[in-house]
């Protein structure tokens, strides 16, 4: 609760100056990242630092390697090959890239959403208990009110509580890209990365997600993947410009939005290229 | 100008009429021999259907078909779930774990040839390989010879359906920290069902009329065979081919023949309606 307080009183306040970094911990640390698909140097030499409880955002033109690099943090590379990756991400002091790591536990710690909506094909219900399933033995009972309760914090539970067993490939684009949302929560996980989670939908979806992320980061560390600058303006504390690979600059929102240190992330976020 | 006149227009949809045209008279002529495959099977064989067509075995003279048809639900069943076991299994390693593989390559090759390949010349395998070591004809030489026909259908359709769930449902699903043989029997198998089903039915489908693999492996008998494999086993593909063929001097014979083709065709039909109704509950 109190963590909460802290960060309603300095939005409130919007010092020019608030460096997000100095006011809590950090939960990622990437140092002298590299990956190769193939031969093809996709990201050079990342480093920065992912505070906890913060919504960072990652923008950049198509191809920077956003994307790649946020799915660099679940380690979901790993399904295929021919990708390479040297350096480090530390999640909480640990390097997750570490020989002994075991993929599924790391990936129950930081949870994903992708850009387009990817419901299984089951019922709404089993979509959300998919997760918990893989982890925890609850009873029929504590199953549904875990459920229940992943399916409020993702706004969705007024729209599917009486279609519970329908399938939740039924559901609207919106709807169902809240679905992931609520399944990714249901495990609770420390991290959720969001990669473009807002591209495929109409804007009052993207606004209910969007309102969720800011609800979610009380609770989560939150990485966000956009295409819109807008939305990394609204919605993010940090924000991060990378360009063909590179990490460009990585500093508080405003910052980024008002005064750039970078003159290609001036030219970006003006609009010049990209 | 008005685009309806010029002549490039006319001629675009003078050619669309053209190809519609020969497109609904080819399905004409298919529907044809269809319907007329059907009459010719409904106007013979509906007068040898009767209660006892069913309960009495199949004799010189009168008698039914009972031994044959339990024969052939029985070796086709079970040819269906030996086939369904080692076919889903083959085809979900093609689909999640051979890949790009050369073995996979292999595999799917080997597997294309043995889809078309004429089931007479797998009757003479299992003849020479099974039969002939064992000393008789046989049951289970029958439902190894369907096995091995439904088998590829089952690959195929299997492969076929998993590589249609996205790669997009996978990931998802190891984000969440799922291992992989979890991630394929809870999100795949469960996207993928109603495809493997209907490539399962119709494989029993086809497997259920075929006559040339039984010629050499469970013969055919005139004695009710209930659950003893190891012997021959009577069987209705054949029992048509032999009262067609050196019974046809037998009127009683010819119609109960006639008879049998009719519910194995109506066996048909309805297996193909239960597959079209599993690959619609998909969409």
């Amino acid at each position: 609760m109190t963590v909460d307080l802290h960060f309603n009183a300095e939005r409130d306040a919007e010092p020019a100056e608030a460096t997000a970094r100095s006011r809590t911990a950090s939960k990622l640390r990437v140092k002298d990242l590299n990956l190769y698909y193939g031969k093809f140097h996709a990201l050079k030499q990342i480093s920065m630092e992912i505070p906890e409880r913060q919504v960072t955002a990652f923008i950049g033109p198509s191809g920077c390697g956003k994307s790649t690099l946020i799915r660099c943090f679940n380690r979901i590379h790993d399904l295929y090959e021919g990708i390479h990756t040297e350096g480090q991400i530390l999640l909480d002091d640990h390097d997750i890239y570490d020989s002994g790591v075991d993929l599924n536990l790391l990936r129950s710690r930081i949870g994903m959403v992708f850009q387009k909506p990817t419901p299984f094909p089951m019922s709404v219900f089993d979509n959300v208990a998919f997760g918990i399933r893989l982890y925890e033995k609850l009873s029929a009972r504590e199953l549904e009110e875990r459920v229940e309760w992943a399916l409020r914090k993702a706004a969705l539970w007024e729209e599917v509580k009486d279609k519970l067993k329908q399938s939740g490939q039924a559901l609207s684009g919106g709807q169902q890209q809240r679905l992931c949302i609520a399944r990714t929560i249901a495990v609770k996980p420390e991290v959720i990365l969001l990669d473009e989670p807002t591209s495929a939908l109409d804007p009052i979806s993207t606004g209910y997600i969007e309102d969720l992320i800011n609800e979610l980061k009380k609770d989560y560390t939150i990485v966000i993947v956009t295409h819109n600058m807008q939305q990394a303006a609204r919605i993010s504390d940090i924000t991060a410009f990378m360009y063909l690979g590179n990490l460009i600059e990585c500093d508080d929102t405003t910052k980024i939005f008002t005064q750039p240190k970078e003159s290609r992330t001036e030219d970006y976020i003006t609009g010049r290229y990209g | 100008m008005n685009i309806q006149t010029t002549s490039l227009y006319r001629r675009r949809k003078l050619f669309n009429q053209l190809v519609m045209g020969a497109c609904v008279a080819a399905t004409l002529v298919g529907f044809l021999f269809l319907f007329a495959i059907l009459f010719t099977l409904v106007t013979k064989g509906l007068s040898a259907l009767s209660p006892s067509i069913f309960i009495e075995r199949t004799r010189m003279s009168g008698g039914g078909l009972g031994n044959a048809i339990w024969g052939t639900v029985l070796m086709t069943s079970v040819a269906t779930v030996l086939g369904t076991i080692i076919g889903v299994a083959a085809g979900t390693w093609l689909a999640e774990y051979g890949g790009k593989g050369w073995m996979a390559k292999v595999i799917r090759f080997i597997n294309d040839i043995l889809l078309s390949a004429p089931s007479i010349i797998i009757g003479l395998f299992i003849y020479a390989v099974v039969v002939v070591p064992m000393g008789n004809f046989s049951g289970w030489a029958g439902v190894l010879s369907l096995t091995v026909i439904i088998v590829p259908v089952v690959i195929r359709s299997t492969e076929d359906m998993l590589r249609l769930i996205p790669n997009s449902l996978r990931e998802a699903a190891a984000a969440l920290g799922a291992h992989r043989w979890w991630i394929i029997v809870r999100v795949c198998y469960s996207g993928a069902r109603a495809g493997i089903i209907t490539g399962i039915l119709l494989g029993f489908a086809r497997i259920s009329g075929e006559t040339a693999p039984l010629l050499f492996t469970s013969l055919n008998s005139n004695q009710w065979n209930f659950f003893r494999l190891g012997d021959e086993m009577a069987n209705l593909p054949m029992t048509i081919y032999q009262n067609m063929t050196i019974n046809a001097f037998i009127p009683d014979l010819v119609a109960l023949a006639w008879g049998g083709a009719l519910i194995l065709t109506a066996a048909i039909l309805i297996l193909n309606i239960a597959a079209r109704y599993f690959s619609r509950q998909r969409s």
